[in-house]
């Protein structure tokens, strides 16, 4: 009842909280950004604007000023800002794709890219309506938060299923080309991946599996040095998310994930908990986990060389024509050097050279944000996601039902968690490990899932922010009677 | 396409990018503390002029709460809109503000507002209601930012 305007005089009318109009002006706002991002691509290429700039901007504008109306009829009260922050990272990677496959390997417009093919950026943008098209999807389809916990079981298994999936199948169905990881699964010429939904799926369950068992987790058990600690027993969930983690690691060589996937489970435990030791015991864990792997397994040993002496002689050469077999580090080197040479304000968009680092449209397309933005672009686009991050944990804090409020806290750390592991690992802040960067990274599966977590998010937001329902009884008829 | 071009263009997308970010700080501002003055000022000037009704009586400055939050407690973080209406606070499902606290009652307290200031009155409770050390035991006003405890909950009416 309190947000609806009141005409009393003594209380001013409280905002009101639906903010359609805000979001459609943020929209409108993040598509004139990407249209000057285009052009801009297409002055710096050829000094003229690009002949592609209506089909794939409006086309990308009709998608999403589509999902805006889908939000106004399906989550009139959501967060203004959620949709257009996505909307807007979605375009500058379509706008980056285009301008990396323009360029071609090595500047040769001439000659193609293998993993990245002539029409990448058509293939990008029907991903991305495939991706909204999931977003209002599941915006009609989940009307309230909790009606995914009545499937907290059911989407577990199912999520546990395709995050083993890629280590079980042969490896011409599972590996990517080159890399010796194995993390998708072809089908015909397409390929998914199918981790990036596993992780969706993981956080519903991990939400409905944590609001049941929180209070056994944080309550008891005995204080040792100023630590909670949690029972024996109760610790065995964190013991088999930490092996199932590590067997992601060593069967599917993919650190990325399985870091992704045990951080999102302990930072959910303690959003439930609220107790320290269960982050301590997590972060011990996982280091105690990842150096031993990177002792016994050599993949997994090469990222921490990389890491730690990326300029060595013996890393850094590689041979241009053979990009792909190239010695370890040439790949983070390269990046490091093209955020260099971006400096400050960057090179400009369509005047950098980001084509050099191998797998720049997915793995690295921060670097490329990087070269040709400079700094400060890329802070820009960081905020962006700091943003939609803050918006998810707000909507998280709003939420008034433990399982929508533990959802949303887990998946906008999931994002968060994302986006550093990737930055950080190009930057050299941390070992690099290859997952994607949300909405900016060349891939179908990646966009489709980010679209999928934000709706969760929306959907959150708009069950955190609606108005309680007004009283059917009028307040003056109630009497209260006393004794 | 001179140098001089492409420069300028390269800064005005940075300015623009920048522009959008500081654009989303601002609804986010507005989201937290409501639209600033001017702009609140405005459409109530629009809806008293043309009936040419009498001015409403002076609404009170800086100085009327705007919505109640919860500093501590389960609940800590959540806030509510204020209107004209009471806000009833306990476990009850129908209390306005419903409380997973089990040191509070089914129906605990409740806020009101009268003559421009909104009071405190314990509805019987169990435990008590306190406002700042005091214990509620009748209808008190209640200052802006001074706490409300609840069992382990602690509110706050804030502007």
């Amino acid at each position: 009842m309190s947000a609806f305007p009141s005409t009393a005089p003594a209380v001013r009318a409280p905002l009101p909280r639906g903010r359609r109009g805000t979001e459609l002006i943020m929209l409108c706002f993040a598509l004139v950004i990407v249209a000057f991002a285009y052009a801009s691509v297409g002055f710096g290429l050829n000094g003229k604007l690009p002949s592609s700039l209506p089909l794939y901007v409006l086309g990308y504008a009709v998608v999403v000023f589509a999902a805006h109306f889908a939000v106004r009829w399906l989550a009139p009260w959501a967060d203004p800002l959620m949709l257009p922050l996505a909307a807007l990272l979605n375009g500058l990677g379509i706008v980056m794709l285009y301008r990396l496959q323009e360029s071609g390997r090595n500047g040769n417009p001439g000659q193609v890219i293998s993993t990245l093919s002539s029409s990448a950026t058509m293939l990008q943008v029907v991903y991305s309506a495939l991706g909204i098209a999931v977003f209002v999807g599941l915006l009609a389809l989940i009307r309230e938060p909790r009606v995914l916990q009545r499937y907290t079981y059911t989407l577990g298994t199912i999520g546990l299923v395709l995050l083993a999936l890629p280590a079980l199948l042969p490896d011409r169905f599972s590996e990517v080309p080159g890399t010796g990881a194995k993390i998708q699964i072809a089908v015909g010429g397409f390929t998914v991946q199918p981790e990036e939904f596993a992780k969706l799926l993981l956080a519903v369950f991990f939400a409905g599996y944590l609001v049941g068992k929180r209070d056994v987790l944080a309550l008891a058990g005995r204080r040792v040095l100023g630590i909670d600690l949690p029972r024996a027993r109760d610790l065995g969930p964190v013991l088999v998310a930490w092996a199932a983690s590590l067997l992601v690691l060593i069967f599917e060589s993919d650190i990325g994930t399985s870091a992704l996937f045990f951080g999102l489970f302990i930072a959910m435990l303690y959003i439930a908990t609220q107790r320290t030791s269960w982050l301590l015991i997590g972060i011990l864990l996982f280091l105690f986990g990842a150096l031993v792997t990177a002792a016994l397994f050599s993949h997994v040993g090469a990222r921490f060389t990389v890491w730690l002496h990326p300029f060595t002689r013996a890393n850094i050469y590689c041979n241009p024509a053979t990009q792909l077999h190239c010695v370890p580090s040439y790949q983070t080197v390269q990046g490091l050097y093209g955020l260099g040479f971006g400096g400050i304000f960057g090179t400009g968009l369509g005047h950098g050279e980001p084509f050099y680092t191998p797998l720049v449209q997915s793995d690295f397309i921060v670097t490329a944000f990087g070269e040709e933005l400079g700094l400060v672009g890329l802070m820009a686009i960081l905020l962006i996601f700091g943003l939609l991050v803050q918006r998810g944990l707000r909507a998280a804090l709003g939420v008034k039902d433990p399982f929508a409020k533990l959802l949303a806290g887990g998946l906008a750390f999931v994002l968060a968690l994302q986006v550093f592991v990737i930055v950080g690992g190009v930057t050299r802040l941390i070992p690099l490990t290859g997952i994607t960067t949300p909405f900016l990274s060349q891939g179908g599966s990646s966009l489709i899932a980010s679209w999928a977590l934000v709706a969760v998010l929306v959907r959150v937001s708009d069950t955190a922010r609606r108005p309680a329902p007004q009283p059917i009884q009028d307040e003056g008829m109630t009497q209260v009677v006393r004794a | 396409m001179n140098a001089l071009e492409l420069t300028l263009i390269k800064l005005a997308f940075l300015a623009v990018l920048w522009l959008f970010v500081i654009a989303a700080v601002g609804v986010v501002r507005t989201d937290l503390f409501g639209p600033t003055a001017r702009r609140r000022a405005a459409p109530q000037r629009s809806r008293v002029t043309p009936t040419a009704r009498p001015p409403k009586p002076a609404r009170p400055g800086r100085a009327a709460p705007q919505l109640l939050l919860v500093t501590a407690g389960t609940l800590a973080g959540t806030s509510l809109g204020l209107s004209d209406q009471q806000i009833t606070i306990g476990r009850a499902n129908d209390a306005t503000l419903v409380l997973t606290d089990d040191y509070a009652s089914t129906r605990h307290a409740r806020l009101f507002p009268q003559d421009g200031q909104w009071l405190v009155e314990d509805l019987g409770s169990t435990n008590g209601t306190y406002l700042d050390r005091q214990k509620v035991t009748h209808p008190t006003p209640v200052p802006v930012g001074v706490p409300i405890r609840i069992g382990k909950t602690v509110l706050e009416l804030r502007r």
